[in-house]
């Protein structure tokens, strides 16, 4: 698979406020960008993948809403991390000639509807009664065990924050536009110990799309090719209390089955953008897809390596805490993802830009999968 | 105004371990084929897929895994429980559990408070907390 599949178009909407647009709205106002970047007609997408939070149907709902009359349709729900499975699952529908143009496409009104019922969630019967807070409890309960376990510091943790803020300053699309110190976050109320408020990623609007097709049709299409090196999957628990081990997660056997794909390692990759719902679990994504040994997250962050300028070129729009967290981030890792190897990240451009890494998480650390992206050169 | 509390609408096999918490146990269940123990009661084996399970009453004791304690309610009917803690015990049966934990001050709580069951009725449902077990204090 490496190398057959190229993503050719992006498309971004609304990404903290809709305007007047429904959750289907921004997935078609996405969708009619992403398409028309990618040079094709919406009537050229034959292929359909979406996940949602509030349609119970999503490839159902969205075909309906925009037209479409795909030949193949994949909703797969594996919370956040559903777009980079949708990757994996577009480019063997493409390879087996089940479709030709894939798109993904996601939309959420999730600022918008604060305070009313948003979520579909079904919760375990055995948690459910006792009223934590979800997701942020779950995380919270992590967050104790890593630092139990491996000393990590509330400080440390608030680093994540810092760093992902320090990039968004070069990103005119973010939303918050000031620096963020260590102590604004910790200072910040805990909502559910050991995490305060800004541990926790934004909550906004927010619409996306990408499009993909094999290698032989990207060459005759506008934008430079953006090829899929690497992918895959893995998944842990979907309940709290059913996560094997609160520290380390199954990102390892995704992260492990993309880089094998790709035949690259972690620092051969030159922009990682990682799903950073909270501080603690971008820490631990960052230890299980090799970036810092296990355990060793905290002086990492704390050190700077993942700010600008430091190791790991990390979320360079700014991410789920400085940037655009509608509901799920994961189609917003890949389209920044894409962004960076065709040079068009302005101010925030990571120079020379020919790999990256998308890794999307879902739930509570709970799914996983791993999309590694290359230019031309890395074909 | 006084809230209900969260009540899951139980299905199957998810009834039973209600119903024996109603009657103060607390329920885990072990494999006759393979001997796995696991929590929450499923009807087969996670670990070989057998259907000879055994719903088993656990000692209800064991040591706090992790803590989170919540600072804002995550429910409306828990707005005047703030601050309230949610646990995973590892139970000494082998088995990990989830729960809430009361009767303790949030600056006591750590990783490793050895605590012993208790059960909260919450109108149509009871549901087992823990608290701290301080010896043979609150030994049941």
């Amino acid at each position: 698979m490496r190398g057959e599949i190229a993503v050719v178009g992006i498309g971004e909407v609304d990404l903290f406020e809709s305007k007047g647009r429904s959750p289907a709205g921004l997935m078609a106002e996405a969708s009619r960008l992403a398409v028309a970047d990618a040079g094709l007609k919406m009537t050229d997408i034959d292929g359909l993948f979406t996940a949602s939070s509030v349609y119970y149907t999503p490839s159902l709902t969205f075909a309906e809403y925009a037209g479409l009359n795909p030949r193949y349709s994949d909703s797969t729900v594996v919370g956040g991390a559903s777009f980079e499975a949708h990757v994996g699952h577009a480019a063997a529908a493409i390879r087996a000639g089940l479709c030709d143009y894939a798109l993904i496409t996601y939309g959420s009104t999730q600022r918008s509807d604060r305070g009313k019922l948003v979520s579909q969630a079904e919760w375990l019967p055995y948690e459910q009664p006792y009223a934590m807070i979800h997701p942020i409890s779950p995380m919270g309960l992590i967050a104790h065990r890593h630092m139990h376990q491996f000393g990590t510091t509330s400080e440390q943790l608030a680093h994540v924050a810092v760093s992902a803020r320090s990039w968004a300053l070069r990103n005119p699309q973010a939303p918050y536009r000031t620096p963020l110190t260590v102590d604004e976050v910790l200072s910040s109320p805990v909502i559910s110990s050991p995490l305060h408020k800004l541990d926790c990623c934004l909550v906004t609007d927010g619409g996306a799309a990408v499009v993909l097709c094999s290698a032989d049709r990207a060459r005759d299409l506008p934008k430079p090719p953006v090829y899929v090196l690497g992918f895959g999957e893995a998944a842990n628990h979907r309940n709290i209390s059913a996560m094997p081990d609160l520290t380390t997660t199954r990102a390892t056997e995704s992260a492990r089955r993309a880089y094998q794909m790709a035949g690259l390692r972690p620092t051969d990759i030159d922009v990682a953008n990682v799903y950073d719902a909270f501080t603690i679990s971008l820490l631990i994504l960052l230890e299980d897809l090799g970036f810092v040994p296990k355990g060793e997250g905290g002086p990492f962050v704390e050190s700077g390596a993942i700010a600008p300028g430091g190791s790991v070129a990390l979320n360079p729009n700014g991410g789920g805490l400085s940037y655009s967290h509608p509901g799920m981030l994961g189609l917003f890792l890949l389209t920044e993802a894409v962004r960076q190897l065709r040079g068009e990240a302005g101010e925030r451009q990571v120079g020379g830009a020919t790999t990256a890494l998308a890794h999307g998480m879902g739930l509570t650390l709970g799914a996983h999968a791993t999309v590694i992206l290359g230019t031309e050169d890395t074909r | 105004m006084s809230t209900a509390r969260p009540i899951p609408t139980l299905r199957g096999e998810e009834r039973a371990y209600f119903d024996r918490a109603r009657a103060r146990e607390l329920v885990y269940q072990r494999c006759r084929a393979c001997g796995a123990g696991q929590w929450y009661p499923r009807v087969v084996c996670q670990t070989c897929q057998s259907v000879d399970l055994e719903l088993i009453a656990a000692s209800g004791r064991g040591v706090i895994h992790s803590f989170t304690t919540l600072y804002r309610a995550g429910h409306p009917s828990r707005t005047a429980d703030v601050p309230y803690t949610v646990v995973l015990v590892d139970l000494v049966e082998g088995v990990r559990v989830f729960g809430e934990l009361v009767d303790a001050d949030p600056a006591d709580i750590r990783i490793g408070l050895p605590v012993v069951v208790d059960f909260q009725d919450l109108g149509e449902l009871t549901v087992p907390v823990f608290r701290p077990s301080n010896g043979e204090k609150n030994a049941r």
